[in-house]
C-alpha cells in the first residue's frame, strides 16, 4: 500500500470534516429516536466513517454513487445535503424524496446519490449500469457501488463484478467489510480470507485495506478511481472495518465477542483522526471544536426544520407511481 | 404496407429507434450480430448499425442485465433489455420489481426508469414448464411497471416505439408462436394503455391479448355463422389496461368472456372482471366468465399441450354458454 498516493494535510482535515459530520449526524440520528421522536428502521455506520470520507474527496458530484441501507455516512460523505437527508428521515414532504423512500432509499441526484437499496448486494448490478452510462458518455465519470461483506456472497455480485469487467467499465466496487453479515461472521459466510481475491476470478484489479486508516483508504480510492477515469477498468476494494451498534439499531449483538467489540472501540478512526490532526500539527483542538460547533449547528438546524415540516399529503400515494398519474 | 412478421416489425422499431435517438441501447444474451443478433434474429443488424458500444451481447446474467439496464436508464439512456424468455424473468425479479419499478416513487420523482424489457413466451412448441409461461399478471400487479403485448406486427412495431419512449419501465411480450407469419404491417406508433376492438359485435364481448386474440376472431366469425354477434378486443397493454374501451363494449353487449393464456387463478381477467362487475352491476346480461390455462405447469406432450391452453373449441363452447 505504500505506493498509493497519500492525502495532503488540508485533504486529511478535510477527511476529519466528513468524518465527524458523519458521527455527530449519526448520533443525533440515535439521540432522535431514543426520544421517540424520530421513528425509523436504522442502520448505523458509526465506526466505519473513514471509508467514505476518504473515498469522497476524489468523487466529483456527476460521478455516480448506488450505496445501501447502512450507507447515510457515505452519503453525508458525498455531499448529501443535511436538511434534505433529516427532512426524508423524518417522512417529511421537505426530504429528498418527498418522504416517500425514507432512512432505506435516500436519493439526491444532484450531489450524485442516485440509488440506496434496502436489498442486500442490490447497489453492484445498477451500478454497474450507470458506469455503462458513464462510458458511453465519455466525460470520465465513475460510478461507485457501495456494500457489505454479506453482499459478497450474493449472486449480484458475481453477476456485477463479472459483467463490468467484460465491458471494461468505470466502476468501484467498494466492500466496506465490517465482519459481520447482519449476524453471522464472516468466517462462517466464506473460505477465502479476503474477498478481494475474488477479483482474480473476475480478471479485476482487488486489494485489501484497512479502511479505517484515511492513508491507505484514500490512496487506495484515488488510485482505482484514477484507473476507472483512465479506461482501465473496474477495481474491487475491501475496506476493513466495523460496527459499533451492530446491523440495525438495537440489535444486542450477542453474536460479536465482548473482547472484539472492545478493542473496535478503543480504535474508535475517527477521534484517533482527530488526535493525529492535533499531533502532527494539521490543526489546534480549538480550531477542531469550533468545526465540530459549527457541524452541530448545522444538524441542529437541520433536525428543527424537519420537524416543524409537514407530512406529504395523501395524494402522493398516486403521484411518481409513473410518470402521469393513472387512475 | 408491407409484409412483415413480428420479428422483422420489432427489428425495425428498434433500428428507428436507434436511429431517432442516440440514447436509445440494446443489451442481453446474443443480441449482437457477431452472436446472431438474438436467438430469433430480433436485434439483427443493430450492432452492425450502431455499434457494440450501444448494443451489447452479454454473459448470461440476468440480474446484471436488467440491472445494467436500470442503470444506464436512471443515468440518462432509454435502454432496451432482452431477456430471452419470460420464465428467466425470475432470476431478475429484484432488479425489476424492488428497483426498475420503484425507483421513480421512492425517490420522489427524482430518478426514473425508461427501459424496456423485451421477452419471448408462449406455449405450443414443446417447450415444457419453464420455458413458455405468461407472467404478466405479476408484473401488471406491481406498481410502477407497464405491460404491453402484441398480437400482430402493426402493433409490436407501434408499441415498442411507444415503450420505448415512454419514461417508465415497460415490460414488453413477444409471443413465439406469433412471431413468424408474415402479415401486412403499418409502421406506426401505437399508444400504451389503449386497447383496440378488432370486431365490432352486439351480443358478447371477448377481451382478449396475444395468440388468444386469433382464436377469439375465428370463434367470433363462427358464431356469427348462428346469427351471434361477437366483439372482440385485442388489450394490447396489460398495465395500466383500457377500462374506458373495455366498459363501453361490455354497456352495448351485456356480456363480457375474458381470455389470456395465463393461468386463471388470480390473473388479469379477474381483475377486469371485477371492475367490469363493480361497474356495469346490474346491467350485465350473464355472469362474466374467463378462461386461462389450466392450474399446472405447462406439460410436455402433445395432447396437455393442447388443452392446457384456451382454444377455439373451448372459447366457442365458454361464448356460446353465456349467449345461451
Amino acid at each position: 500500500m505504500s505506493n498509493y498516493p497519500k492525502p495532503t494535510n488540508e485533504q486529511l482535515l478535510d477527511i476529519y470534516r466528513r468524518a465527524i459530520t458523519i458521527k455527530l449526524n449519526d448520533e443525533r440520528i440515535i439521540k432522535e429516536m431514543m426520544s421517540g421522536r424520530l421513528v425509523t428502521p436504522y442502520y448505523s455506520a458509526r465506526g466505519q466513517e473513514i471509508i467514505p470520507s476518504s473515498v469522497m474527496p476524489n468523487m466529483n458530484d456527476d460521478d455516480y454513487l448506488c450505496t445501501i441501507y447502512r450507507g447515510t455516512h457515505d452519503m453525508v460523505a458525498k455531499g448529501f445535503p443535511l436538511d434534505l437527508m433529516w427532512a426524508e428521515l423524518a417522512g417529511r414532504v421537505t426530504g429528498s424524496c418527498k418522504g416517500k423512500g425514507g432512512t432505506m432509499h435516500l436519493t439526491h441526484p444532484p450531489t450524485g446519490s442516485m440509488v440506496t437499496t434496502g436489498i442486500v448486494g442490490s447497489s453492484m448490478p445498477i451500478a454497474t449500469g450507470l458506469g455503462w452510462a458513464a462510458k458511453l458518455k465519455n466525460k470520465r465519470q465513475v460510478a461507485l457501488a457501495c456494500f457489505g461483506d454479506g453482499a459478497c456472497n450474493i449472486g449480484a455480485f458475481h453477476e456485477s463484478l463479472n459483467f463490468a469487467a467484460v465491458f471494461n467499465l468505470p466502476v468501484i466496487f467498494l466492500c466496506q467489510n465490517n465482519r459481520y453479515a447482519e449476524h453471522t461472521s464472516m468466517k462462517k459466510s466464506s473460505r477465502v480470507e479476503q474477498y478481494s481475491k475474488r477479483a482474480a476470478g473476475y480478471g479485476m484489479e482487488g486489494v485489501t485495506v484497512n479502511g479505517n486508516d484515511p492513508d491507505e483508504m484514500y490512496g487506495a480510492a484515488k488510485w482505482a478511481i484514477n484507473r476507472a477515469r483512465n479506461g482501465e477498468g473496474p477495481t474491487l476494494i475491501e475496506a476493513m472495518t466495523f460496527r459499533f451498534n451492530g446491523h440495525l439499531l438495537g440489535d444486542p449483538g450477542h453474536y460479536i465477542p465482548a473482547e472484539e467489540m472492545a478493542a473496535a472501540k478503543a480504535a474508535d478512526p475517527v477521534p484517533a483522526l482527530r488526535q493525529r490532526l492535533i499531533d502532527s500539527g494539521i490543526a489546534d483542538g480549538a480550531a477542531l471544536d469550533t468545526m465540530e460547533a459549527g457541524i452541530l449547528v448545522t444538524i441542529d438546524a437541520a433536525v428543527q426544520a424537519a420537524y416543524a415540516a409537514d407530512y406529504p399529503d395523501v395524494a402522493e400515494l398516486k403521484r411518481d407511481v409513473f410518470a402521469h398519474e393513472i387512475a | 404496407m408491407e409484409k412483415m412478421n413480428m420479428i422483422q416489425a420489432i427489428n425495425r422499431a428498434l433500428h428507428d429507434a436507434m436511429e431517432a435517438d442516440d440514447t436509445v441501447l440494446a443489451l442481453g444474451e446474443e443480441v449482437a450480430d457477431p452472436e446472431g443478433g438474438g436467438i430469433v434474429g430480433v436485434t439483427k443488424g443493430l450492432s452492425e448499425r450502431f455499434g457494440e458500444d450501444r448494443v451489447l451481447s452479454t454473459p448470461i446474467s440476468e440480474q446484471a442485465i436488467i440491472g445494467s439496464a436500470v442503470g444506464a436508464a436512471i443515468g440518462g439512456f432509454r435502454p432496451v433489455a432482452e431477456l430471452m424468455l419470460m420464465n428467466f424473468s425470475t432470476v431478475a425479479m429484484d432488479m425489476l420489481v424492488n428497483h426498475a419499478a420503484k425507483l421513480r416513487f421512492m425517490s420522489g420523482g427524482q430518478t426514473n426508469v425508461p427501459m424496456v424489457v423485451r421477452t419471448a413466451t408462449g406455449a405450443g412448441l414443446g417447450t415444457g414448464g419453464q420455458h413458455c409461461d405468461f407472467l404478466e399478471a405479476w408484473f401488471a400487479h406491481t406498481a410502477g411497471m407497464k405491460v404491453v403485448i402484441p398480437s400482430n406486427s402493426s402493433d409490436a412495431y407501434g408499441l415498442m416505439r411507444s415503450a420505448i419512449e415512454d419514461d417508465d419501465p415497460v415490460i414488453f411480450v413477444e409471443t413465439i408462436p406469433l412471431l413468424f407469419g408474415p402479415m401486412e404491417t403499418t409502421l406506426e406508433k401505437v399508444p400504451l394503455g389503449k386497447a383496440k376492438v378488432v370486431r365490432e359485435g352486439s351480443d358478447l364481448t371477448i377481451v382478449a391479448y396475444a395468440l388468444m386474440v386469433h382464436h377469439a376472431l375465428a370463434v367470433a366469425a363462427e358464431l356469427e355463422k348462428d346469427g351471434l354477434s361477437v366483439e372482440v378486443i385485442d388489450l394490447r397493454t396489460i398495465a395500466p389496461w383500457d377500462r374506458e374501451t373495455v366498459l363501453a363494449s361490455v354497456a352495448k353487449t351485456g356480456r363480457l368472456l375474458v381470455v389470456h393464456e395465463a393461468v386463471k387463478e388470480h390473473g388479469v381477467g379477474a381483475e377486469i372482471a371485477a371492475v367490469v362487475g363493480k361497474e356495469l352491476f346490474g346491467k350485465l346480461k350473464a355472469p362474466i366468465d374467463r378462461l386461462g390455462a389450466a392450474f399446472c405447469a405447462v406439460p410436455f406432450s402433445k395432447p396437455l399441450e393442447t388443452a392446457f391452453v384456451p382454444n377455439p373449441a373451448s372459447i366457442g363452447a365458454a361464448a356460446r354458454a353465456l349467449l345461451a
